[in-house]
C-alpha cells in the first residue's frame, strides 16, 4: 500500500521573532498567570464544553437535571423543615424559601466535590502534556456556571408561582453569586491541588461540605443568628452568599454590611492561598499524579 | 559563526526525592503528618535520585535529533522536561519557536465523546487554535481516514482507529519545534509509512524534530543526529549509526551479564542459561515486528563444563503483566532432538513469522532433561513487538492477549426448505 504524504503548508517563513520557551526550576512564590490561561482560552472552552458534554450525554434526563435536582430536594425540604419541623421561612412559602437556599448551596457543594478531584482525574491529561493547570478546576467551574444560571430561573418561576413578588433589588444578585464562586473556586482549586500529593483529601471534602452544610442558612434564615454570633456566622462565606440571595431576589431581611464584609474578606483571602498553593505546586503535578 | 539553534538544553537535571514512606507519587496526608512529627528535629529521611544529570545538547534548526537508550535511562524524563510537563531540578533549556509535544497518541481523548469532538478537544490540547483546527479539519479525518466513524463515540473505536485519530491531529500541528514520544511503534504498517513520511517531511519543511523511539531502525533512518541516555546521562552522541550500534552492543552485555546473575530461576542448575538476545538473519535486534521472521538466541553452559545428553529447551512468550503464556513453544514437542549439547552453546528458536500483536511482551526460558528441570528463567527479557502487516491485508490486528493465526473466512446460502436447486456455491470468500 502506498504510503501518501498530504500536502501541507509551508510553515510561516523563519521569522527572526520566534518566541523563545525558557524552562527551568520554578521559583517557589508566586501567581498563576492569568495572561498564559488567555493564550490557552479555546482549551478552556473545550474543556469546558467536554464537562458538559459527559455530564448530560449518557442520562436520560440530560440537562434538565440541574432543574430537576433543586426542585425535588426543596419540596423534600420544604415538608421536613418547614410544614414538619416547622423552621421560620421569614414569611416565604417553605418551597420558595427552600429552593432560594438550595440553588446556590448545591452550586457550591457540587463545585466543590467534583473540583476536588478534577486534577487526579485528568491524571492522565497533566502527565503527558503542557497546558496551564488551573484550567482544569476552572472549566470544571464554568461548566458548573451554566447549571446555576439555569437554576437561577427556576427559583424565580418557583417564587412566581407561590405569587411572591420578584424584589427590585434583583439586579444585586450577581454580587452575591460573584461572593460564591470566589469562595467555590477558591475552596475547590486548593482541595483538588492539595489533592494530587494527598489523597485522603477526597475523603475529608465531604465531611467539609456536610460541616458547612449545617452552619449555612440552607434551610433556616440567617435572622435566627443573633448578637456577637452573627460575625463568626459571618465567616462563612456561603452564609452572607445565601443571606443576601435571599434578600435580593424576594426581600427578606438584608444581611448586615459587616457581615458582608467579613465574608468578602474571607472569601479573598481563601482565593489568595488557594492561587498561591495552586502556583507553587502546579509545577510538580505530573511528577505525583 | 552564528549558528540558527532551535533548541540550546544546559547542565539540565532532574531530581526526584524518594522519601521513606513513599513508594511513588502521592500519600496521605494522615500519614505525612505523622510522619513529620516522628522525624522532628532531624532530617526526614529522603533518598535522592537523579532521573537525569549534567545534560547539555543543542540542536540546530530543521535538524532531526533521536534520543535512544534502555527503560529508565531519562528518555522519558527528558522530553517530558522539554515539553513542559514537569520542571528541571537545575540548568536551563531555551526552545526557539512554537513547541509542539506528542508524549502519547490519543492523550486527551474521551471516551464517551466522538471523533469529531475528541478531534477539537485534543488540538486545543496540543494548543492549536480553534480556527486552525477548523481550517484543517478536512485534512486530519482524511488522514486518520475514519470517515464513517466521525460521529461515534471514541470507546466504540479499534485502538487502531483511535491511534490513527490522535496522531492524525498531531500531525497537522505546526509547530516549529515537533517533540515526538514513541508513537511510530503503532499502528499498521500503511500507517506507520504515512506517519514517518509526515516526520520526514516536517524536518524537509525546516522544522526541528526531537523523537525518541525503541524503533532503532526509524532512528536511523529519520535522524542526522543521535543522542545516547544512560542512567541519566549522556553517554554517546553523533551519528545515528555510530550510536546505534553502541546501544545495541550495550543490549548484548547489559542481558548477558543480567541472565547469568538472575536470581528468579528453578532448576538444579547443571544447566544455565547466560544469555537471551534477539535476530533476525543474523543481525541483533531490538524487537521484531509483527509477522516478521525472528530467532530467540539463548546462551547456556553447563555446571560441571562437560557436554549434556537429551536436553530439551523450551521459550514461552508472556503478556506484560499477564500471567497465562500466549505461546509455550518447547523443543520436544516441535520435533527436534538434541542428543548433545556442548559445555557452552546457543539454542536457537526460529519464528517465521511473529504471531503477536505489537505490544510488550516478557519471554522466559527453560531446559530439561528427561523431565528433570534444569534450568528456567521465566522473566528472562521484556520483548517489544512493533506493528507489522501479519495477514498481508495491509491491516492490523489490535489489542493485547490474542496470538494471530493465519485462517479463512467464507459465507456460504443455506438451502431454504423449498429450494429445489440445493445449496448454492461460496458467496463471498474472504481471505
Amino acid at each position: 500500500m502506498a504510503a501518501t504524504v498530504p500536502r501541507v503548508n509551508p510553515p510561516e517563513t523563519a521569522v527572526p521573532t520566534l518566541p523563545e520557551t525558557i524552562i527551568k526550576a520554578p521559583r517557589r512564590w508566586g501567581w498563576p498567570s492569568g495572561r498564559e490561561l488567555w493564550e490557552y482560552r479555546d482549551l478552556l472552552y473545550f474543556l469546558t464544553k467536554r464537562e458538559l458534554q459527559i455530564r448530560y450525554k449518557q442520562s436520560f434526563f440530560g440537562i434538565s437535571w440541574a432543574v430537576l435536582q433543586p426542585l425535588v430536594l426543596a419540596f423534600i425540604f420544604a415538608l421536613v423543615f418547614g410544614i414538619v419541623i416547622k423552621t421560620p421561612t421569614e414569611g416565604l412559602p417553605p418551597a420558595v424559601f427552600m429552593v432560594a437556599g438550595l440553588v446556590p448551596w448545591l452550586f457550591f457543594s457540587q463545585s466543590v466535590m467534583l473540583g476536588a478531584n478534577s486534577l487526579v482525574i485528568d491524571a492522565d491529561l497533566i502527565s503527558k502534556v503542557y497546558f496551564p493547570r488551573i484550567a482544569i478546576p476552572v472549566a470544571k467551574a464554568l461548566s458548573l456556571i451554566i447549571d446555576l444560571v439555569i437554576a437561577f430561573f427556576v427559583v424565580i418561576v418557583v417564587g412566581l408561582i407561590y405569587g411572591e413578588t420578584i424584589s427590585s433589588n434583583v439586579y444585586l444578585v450577581p454580587a452575591f453569586v460573584l461572593l460564591g464562586l470566589v469562595t467555590t473556586f477558591a475552596i475547590s482549586s486548593l482541595a483538588a491541588a492539595v489533592n494530587v500529593k494527598y489523597r485522603d483529601v477526597q475523603l475529608v471534602m465531604p465531611m467539609l461540605v456536610q460541616v458547612l452544610f449545617f452552619v449555612t442558612p440552607v434551610f433556616y434564615p440567617g435572622s435566627v443568628i443573633s448578637g456577637g454570633w452573627r460575625y463568626l456566622y459571618a465567616v462563612n462565606p456561603m452564609s452572607s452568599v445565601l443571606d443576601g440571595i435571599r434578600w435580593s431576589i424576594f426581600n427578606t431581611p438584608a444581611p448586615g454590611l459587616t457581615e458582608v464584609a467579613i465574608s468578602s474578606a474571607v472569601a479573598l483571602t481563601l482565593l489568595a492561598v488557594s492561587l498561591s498553593y495552586f502556583r507553587r505546586t502546579e509545577h510538580y503535578f505530573a511528577d505525583f499524579v | 559563526m552564528s549558528r540558527d539553534l532551535a533548541i540550546e538544553v544546559k547542565g539540565l537535571g532532574k531530581r526526584f526525592d524518594i522519601g521513606a514512606a513513599q513508594a511513588g507519587g502521592y500519600q496521605l496526608l494522615t500519614e505525612s503528618i505523622t510522619q513529620r512529627i516522628k522525624t522532628i528535629g532531624r532530617r526526614p529521611p529522603t533518598r535522592e535520585f537523579w532521573a537525569l544529570r549534567d545534560i547539555d545538547f543543542e540542536v540546530e534548526r530543521g535538524e532531526t535529533l533521536g534520543i535512544i537508550g534502555h527503560n529508565g535511562a531519562g528518555k522519558s524524563t527528558l522530553l517530558k522536561i522539554l515539553s513542559k510537563v514537569t520542571p528541571p531540578t537545575e540548568g536551563e533549556a531555551r526552545l526557539r519557536g512554537r513547541v509542539g509535544a506528542l508524549l502519547e497518541v490519543g492523550t486527551g481523548f474521551h471516551p464517551e465523546l466522538t471523533g469529531r469532538e475528541n478531534v477539537f478537544l485534543n488540538g486545543a490540547i496540543l494548543n492549536m487554535k480553534r480556527q486552525e483546527i477548523i481550517n484543517r479539519f478536512e485534512e486530519i479525518v482524511e488522514f486518520a481516514d475514519i470517515g464513517p466513524f466521525l460521529d461515534t463515540p471514541v470507546k466504540r473505536y479499534s485502538s487502531g482507529m483511535k491511534m490513527r485519530l490522535a496522531f492524525s491531529v498531531a500531525a497537522h500541528l505546526q509547530p516549529e519545534i515537533l517533540i515526538i514520544d514513541e508513537v511510530l511503534s503503532v499502528g499498521d504498517i500503511a500507517f506507520q509509512e504515512k506517519c514517518l513520511g509526515r516526520m520526514e517531511s516536517a524536518a524537509h519543511e525546516g522544522r526541528t524534530v526531537v523523537f525518541i523511539s525503541h524503533n532503532l531502525a526509524s532512528v536511523r533512518s529519520l535522524c542526522d543526529r543521535a543522542l545516547m541516555l544512560s542512567g541519566g546521562r549522556i553517554v554517546a552522541t553523533g551519528t545515528p549509526g555510530d550510536v546505534i550500534d553502541s546501544y545495541a552492543g550495550d543490549i548484548l552485555s547489559e542481558s548477558s551479564r543480567s541472565l547469568r546473575d538472575r536470581e528468579n530461576r528453578v532448576g538444579d542448575g547443571r544447566l544455565r542459561f547466560t544469555d537471551l538476545r534477539l535476530e533476525r538473519s543474523g543481525d541483533v535486534i531490538d524487537s521484531p515486528a509483527s509477522g516478521g521472521d525472528f530467532d530467540i538466541v539463548a546462551s547456556f553452559e553447563t555446571a560441571d563444563g562437560l557436554p549434556m545428553n537429551g536436553v530439551n529447551f523450551g521459550v514461552t512468550v508472556t503478556g506484560q503483566g499477564e500471567q497465562q503464556p500466549l505461546m509455550n513453544l518447547y523443543s520436544e514437542t516441535a520435533g527436534a532432538r538434541f542428543h548433545e549439547v556442548s559445555a557452552r552453546g546457543e539454542v536457537r528458536c526460529h519464528i517465521d513469522r511473529c504471531p503477536l500483536p505489537a505490544g510488550q511482551y516478557v519471554v522466559g526460558v527453560w531446559a530439561d532433561e528427561h523431565q528433570q528441570m534444569l534450568d528456567a528463567v521465566p522473566r528472562a527479557s521484556d520483548l517489544t513487538v512493533t506493528g507489522g502487516d501479519f495477514y498481508g491485508s495491509g491491516r492490523e490486528q489490535m489489542g493485547p492477549r490474542t496470538v494471530l493465526v493465519q485462517h479463512d473466512w467464507s459465507v456460504q446460502d443455506l438451502p431454504s426448505d423449498g429450494d429445489a436447486r440445493g445449496a448454492t456455491g461460496p458467496r463471498a470468500l474472504v481471505n
